[in-house]
């Protein structure tokens, strides 16, 4: 782990679980898998404070454990899980655009606890939309109910492992940590509920929920309780899904820039029709036959067979390989690649011509850096008069520009001796883009960045604190008399409070933050780009 | 050659094949560390905005404030004051090292993990002590007296979470049987009491109708 990983993942950890949780989520981090005791030791905080703080991690997936062969109970953190955190965001936006604010809240509820029994889950989803709804409706749990199947059987939730179902009789000691596991066929299987119920406003009969409550809890006494249904079948957020998702749609909107509407709309018809059965490291989805994606093409594109088949055959001989022809059955079999990264043969689509990434370069060190870039992207490897005469660029200034890239590793050189004593003055000198390292430093510099961007939050946050407090104090006040029936120029007096300099101070605060906030996000993107190319690269063999 | 003193900075290799032609100037050589803030040679680009965009800045700022407020995020136990005040009772407690605020499946954690469970008001959980075995028939009275009471006072202070400040080490009876007095003694209106100290965003749940 870097440097720059490992203070992002502090920062996430504290702002979002607060300090306690970040001391322990950082010894793990820079010191290793550790027993407890020894991370009490390390951390200088309190036993049980350690035993909240790792019960938490371990709710949200952030930290696991394992039992060593000697009964010590070892807890390793998952750090690239926890740089997932900024990512949430997306996550719920994309459930929102695919199903609607069901999923939504289902996934924020998920992502919110880490995970969630199917009952549970449905019941505070639907007590959330019915605070939104009108006065006297309420949503019934069947909806909320069918957008869960949905979510699980589209694979965007899995089930978490379970704990073994060992009988364990009176004599054997129970292991010091349950061991969890599931089958990948029983990941997507939603137990058979009738959750029967409406969603409750806060203020309603409590007593009903009160007897709810008691019997979602599990009891020691034991006698009148009742356990849920699915008790012990607990639901979390399957990140890969969404990733995998996220890169469909990147390839779509590739597709449409770099050809028109109606090719995209296949190459998202294809992936759509193969979500679940892709595998999520594979390379390429299954061959699908070109009667197939006719059949499957949304209701609107009325385009004939012929101009369909014209469209695979023309998106199958793209230097880009977006979609490659495995076969001639069925009218043509066609798969989509769905790694970033090299492909077979000449040009490869790099992670630097995704639209994210393009503006990285010329916006840093000019489009004439740019030129030169892309140009030593296709052509490998260049001398630097070659450079010069194909970038069109005079001498100085292609030199000038090159060493800076190289001094900031974006750009290497490559030596090729004419004869075996490496002379010097008898070797070729070449500019090459090594484009893994550039990404690996690319990356590095984002999660520098979005560091460098929460603290200057924090920082803002911290600085217009008093402000900010007395703000919320006049809102408070406000509310209150509001709800209490004052006049106007009572309000109006309130509101004075809060001059105009201080007026204008909260203003430009907000703007800062929203502006950090955009940014934190804008940078995730890249990040996701980055990370998934180069995870594909590594996984090729 | 070696070149020690003549000739300005002669290298191994042709300098010319870098490109280094006779008689340009190198840069100079760096004495120090990069500058922490360089100067912005060229502005960043505009962000993109949008509805999406929007959307997720939204989000997240309610993300981050909504997880805040969970009991995941785990805020150091109120240190002991040094001298023990009667508003303590009254007040709505503070967060307590011992105990944790949610309810854990135990069956999926290890057992070395294992901690007491503060009850909140509304929705009872049988707080697990790990050390002191009470007896259950005696719990279970305690218990159902409870509920009844509870069952009560439930549809007038449901806003209003009340928790019992917490002594460490303070046994399971002790504790319910505090909780009993503090219903059956008070005459005042809990709501009504405030001194002062949470002025803030807090203050909001104390805010509804008057209660009998």
């Amino acid at each position: 782990m870097t440097q720059a990983e490992l203070r992002l993942c502090s920062l996430l950890l504290q702002e979002h679980f607060g300090e306690i949780v970040e001391k322990v989520g950082n010894s793990l981090l820079r010191t290793g898998p550790r027993p407890l005791r020894l991370l009490v030791g390390d951390t200088g905080l309190l036993p049980d404070q350690v035993k909240k703080a790792l019960c938490v991690l371990i709710q949200h997936n952030l930290v696991r454990y394992e039992v060593q062969p000697r009964g010590s109970v070892e807890y390793v953190a998952r750090s690239e899980r926890i740089l997932r955190i900024l990512r949430y965001p997306r996550y719920i936006y994309t459930a929102k655009t695919l199903y609607g604010d069901p999923g939504e809240l289902l996934v924020e509820e998920l992502l919110l606890h880490g995970h969630l029994s199917m009952s549970c889950a449905v019941a505070r989803v639907a007590d959330r939309l019915t605070e939104t709804m009108e006065d006297g409706k309420t949503m019934d749990y069947s909806e909320v109910s069918s957008t869960f199947v949905r979510l699980a059987d589209t694979h965007f939730i899995q089930r978490c492992p379970m704990v073994p179902e060992s009988s364990r009789s009176a004599n054997a000691s129970p292991p010091p940590a349950p061991a969890l596991a599931i089958a990948e066929k029983d990941m997507y299987i939603v137990p058979r509920l009738s959750l029967v119920g409406k969603g409750k406003r806060r203020h309603s009969c409590d007593e009903e929920e009160e007897a709810e409550h008691k019997a979602k809890r599990q009891k020691q006494e034991g006698g009148t309780s009742e356990t849920p249904p699915d008790d012990g079948i607990y639901w979390q957020v399957n990140l890969e899904r969404f990733h995998q998702h996220f890169r469909d749609q990147a390839l779509v909107s590739a597709v449409a820039s770099r050809m028109d509407q109606t090719s995209s709309e296949v190459v998202r018809t294809m992936l759509r029709m193969s979500e679940v059965t892709t595998a999520s490291g594979a390379s390429h989805t299954q061959p699908l036959s070109s009667n197939e994606i006719f059949r499957s093409l949304p209701a609107g594109y009325n385009i004939g067979k012929q101009v369909l088949d014209q469209y695979l055959a023309l998106l199958a001989d793209d230097p880009l390989e977006f979609v490659g022809k495995s076969g001639d059955s069925g009218g043509g079999t066609y798969t989509v690649k769905v790694t970033w990264g090299p492909g077979a043969s000449r040009a490869p689509p790099s992670p630097f011509q995704h639209p994210s990434l393009i503006p990285l370069l010329p916006h840093r060190f000019g489009s004439r850096c740019a030129r030169i870039f892309r140009l030593l992207l296709r052509k490998k490897h260049l001398e630097q008069k070659q450079v010069e005469d194909f970038a069109m660029i005079p001498a100085k200034e292609a030199k000038d520009m090159l060493y800076r890239m190289l001094s900031e590793n974006l750009v290497s050189l490559q030596e090729i001796p004419k004869t075996p004593d490496h002379a010097p003055s008898r070797t070729f000198y070449l500019y090459t883009v090594n484009v893994m390292a550039a990404a690996r430093m690319l990356l590095h510099r984002c999660y520098k960045s979005v560091a460098n961007l929460m603290e200057r939050r924090q920082h803002e946050m911290r600085e217009n604190k008093r402000l900010l407090e007395k703000s919320q104090r006049v809102e408070a006040i406000l509310a209150s008399m509001q709800a209490t029936g004052a006049e106007a120029a009572q309000l109006h007096e309130v509101e004075e409070m809060i001059t105009g300099p201080e007026r204008q101070q909260l203003e430009t605060l907000k703007r800062n933050v929203n502006k950090i906030d955009a940014s934190e996000n804008q940078v995730d993107e890249t990040i996701f780009v980055l990370e998934s190319f180069i995870e594909s690269t590594m996984k090729r063999p | 050659g070696r070149g020690r003193g003549r000739g300005r900075g002669q290298m191994t290799f042709n300098v010319e094949a870098v490109g280094i032609g006779k008689g340009d100037a190198l840069p100079p050589p760096t004495l120090q560390p990069s500058p922490l803030f360089p100067a912005l040679e060229r502005r960043a680009a505009p962000l993109p905005g949008g509805e999406e965009g929007e959307y997720m800045l939204a989000l997240k700022q309610e993300l981050r404030r909504a997880m805040r407020g969970l009991p995941y995020f785990v805020k150091p136990g109120a240190p002991r004051r040094d001298i023990e005040r009667y508003s303590d009772k009254y007040q709505l407690s503070s967060p307590v090292d011992s105990a944790i605020d949610w309810n854990p499946d135990w069956r999926r954690l290890p057992r070395e993990l294992k901690i007491r469970v503060r009850r909140l008001r509304k929705g009872k959980t049988a707080p697990l002590v790990p050390k002191q075995h009470v007896a259950l028939d005696k719990e279970e009275t305690i218990k159902k007296l409870e509920s009844l009471e509870k069952k009560e006072e439930e549809v007038t202070s449901e806003e209003e979470e009340e928790k019992e400040e917490e002594e460490e080490g303070k046994e399971e009876e002790e504790e319910e049987y505090d909780e009993e007095e503090h219903e059956e003694e008070t005459d005042y209106i809990l709501s009504y009491f405030d001194n002062g100290e949470s002025f803030g965003p807090d203050s909001d749940d104390n805010g509804d109708e008057a209660v009998y």
